[in-house]
């Protein structure tokens, strides 16, 4: 199987984790999605962007987990004016992950067309190499 | 709040609007400010409130003069003004102050004594937006909008029904700065922007201002101009980044402001005879008449399509031509609040004959927050 390696240009604006984001984006890294979970049973709640506790029952007894990396393409638009770093025009897009949190991020992959772009159209984690430190969590249509 | 027990004395605009390249952002503020003192003949020694966003509120105090007792620096993007008007009615309730002075300045288009915009590379919204492209509000805001308009099968040509018709009122506004009649067309046809928006779907940016003066309705009785009485108030915030809304299609931030402004007015939508909404982009009037409650979900677009916010229409909305025709200067809920009061005042160059209560909502952020104000001319 061929592995596609996605390279962002240097001049995009970068990421710098902190201590409650550094396991995220060393999951990225390695090809994975972090998500956390509320260990409370009658919570449970799946969350994203990470935090050491649950939004929904504030409980401070939580857990990390690889996601699915999969979601569906939910909404976006195509940017058109010119950006560092950026050849426009480019999606931005929100993924709905299959565990329910939502996330900001780019397609890749694929012309940054609205026939290309469509609606609830399943994606799946394809991280994009930023630098020596930071992955993006890309995604790309599954099956391309 | 109690109704109608806190009044708005003293509004203004900065003395010029569109392009003050010879005004820092700070003496937009101050110009705003002693128009505002000006308009209904007070003086800083009378002001003892400051309030103020994108600047610190000890800046404005210092730069005017004033000695306060009550300082609010809420800064949550463009409805921060919203805010403002609420708490100063509480404050002055409780006896915190007297008097309170509400500015905005902004060089949004000279950028001249102007701070930064954004975050650093570790905050939320450095991390998990920023990678991604968004460079300000014209590809950020508009992100929700194909979500929206596949629910409710919205198409281009409505979206851009609301420029077309807030241009119509703009038309009539010698102080805005677009006049000139469009057609869906003429819409459709400007350049791309961050499809689906075209360019005379996004606001302008302008530079400009405004405060207000507020003070008891007991005190108002004495001033020289007619007294705008808050009715009711609302507030509440969502999310710092636009990507975790709850609801890509509604703004919780503005269901929760709204149906407390509502609640605390006592009033049914049809009691409202003018409404404003601010509009960043040509969606926020849709998402604001459905999040408020005026219209049932997905049924804006058809509203606007069909006449109902236009002049003679049962609801005009956006009568200065909004941030899309007007002027929009960074934080536009200031200019949304000036309009509403010179409608209560009956000295809007667009009146609308007749009208008693107004609605002034704002939005702050990427539909990260949101504050209602509703206004009433009817003495209590």
């Amino acid at each position: 199987m061929c592995q596609v390696i996605f390279v962002a240009d240097i001049r995009k604006p970068l990421p710098k984790a902190t201590p409650e984001t550094q396991e995220f984006w060393d999951g990225v890294k390695q090809g994975k999605f972090i998500l956390q979970r509320c260990n409370d049973p009658k919570c449970a709640k799946v969350y994203f962007p990470p935090r050491p506790f649950c939004p929904v029952c504030a409980s401070r007894s939580v857990s990390s987990f690889a996601g699915s990396g999969r979601g569906k393409l939910a909404s976006y638009v195509i940017n058109h004016r010119p950006a560092p770093g950026f050849d426009a025009p480019y999606g931005i897009c929100i993924v709905d992950l299959d565990e329910g949190p939502r996330l900001m991020t780019s397609i890749v992959g694929v012309p940054q067309t609205p026939e290309a772009l469509v609606l609830d159209m399943a994606v799946e984690l394809a991280p994009t190499v930023a630098s020596d430190e930071i992955s993006l969590p890309t995604f790309r249509p599954v099956g391309a | 709040m109690k109704r109608k027990s806190v009044a708005i004395v003293g509004a203004s605009e900065t003395t010029e609007l569109g392009v003050i390249p010879h005004l820092s952002q700070m003496g937009l503020h101050a110009d705003a400010a002693l128009n505002a003192m000006a308009d209904c003949g007070l003086s800083p020694k009378d002001i003892d409130g400051v309030a103020t966003a994108g600047q610190s509120p000890t800046e404005i105090a210092w730069y005017l003069g004033i000695t306060p007792t009550y300082v609010d620096g809420t800064s949550v993007g463009g409805c921060s003004f919203m805010l403002h008007v609420r708490h100063a009615a509480a404050a002055i309730n409780e006896g915190l102050c007297n008097t309170v002075l509400i500015t905005h300045g902004e060089s949004g288009r000279s950028g001249i004594g102007r701070g930064g915009f954004g975050g650093g590379p570790s905050t939320l919204g450095g991390q998990f937006e920023a990678p991604y492209g968004i460079f300000g509000a014209p590809n950020t805001f508009t992100i929700p909008v194909l979500r929206y308009m596949k629910q409710y099968g919205v198409t281009e040509e409505q979206l851009a029904m609301v420029a077309v018709v807030q241009r119509e009122w703009a038309g009539r506004n010698p102080r805005a700065a677009m006049r000139d009649p469009i057609t869906v067309d003429d819409v459709l046809s400007s350049r791309l922007i961050a499809w689906p928006f075209h360019l005379l779907e996004c606001c302008l940016v302008s530079d400009g201002g405004g405060a207000l003066i507020l003070t008891s309705a007991e005190r108002a009785k004495d001033f020289p101009t007619k007294p705008v009485y808050i009715l009711g108030t609302g507030e509440s915030v969502e999310t710092p980044m636009v990507s975790q809304m709850e609801d890509l299609t509604s703004s919780r931030a503005f269901k929760v402001s709204g149906k407390k402004a509502f609640d605390e007015a006592g009033i049914s939508h049809k009691d409202v005879d003018h409404l404003m909404i601010y509009d960043a982009f040509a969606h926020l009037p849709l998402y604001g008449l459905e999040d408020l409650g005026f219209v049932g979900r997905g049924e804006a677009p058809a509203f606007i399509a069909e006449g109902n916010t236009r002049m003679g229409g049962k609801l005009p909305l956006n009568t200065n031509g909004g941030g899309l025709s007007y002027a929009h200067s960074g934080m536009y809920g200031m200019f949304a609040l000036q309009e509403s009061v010179r409608q209560m005042r009956g000295t809007a160059p667009a009146q609308v004959a007749g009208a008693k209560i107004a609605v002034s909502h704002g939005v702050g952020g990427m539909f990260g927050a949101a504050g209602t104000i509703i206004m009433s001319n009817e003495a209590p």
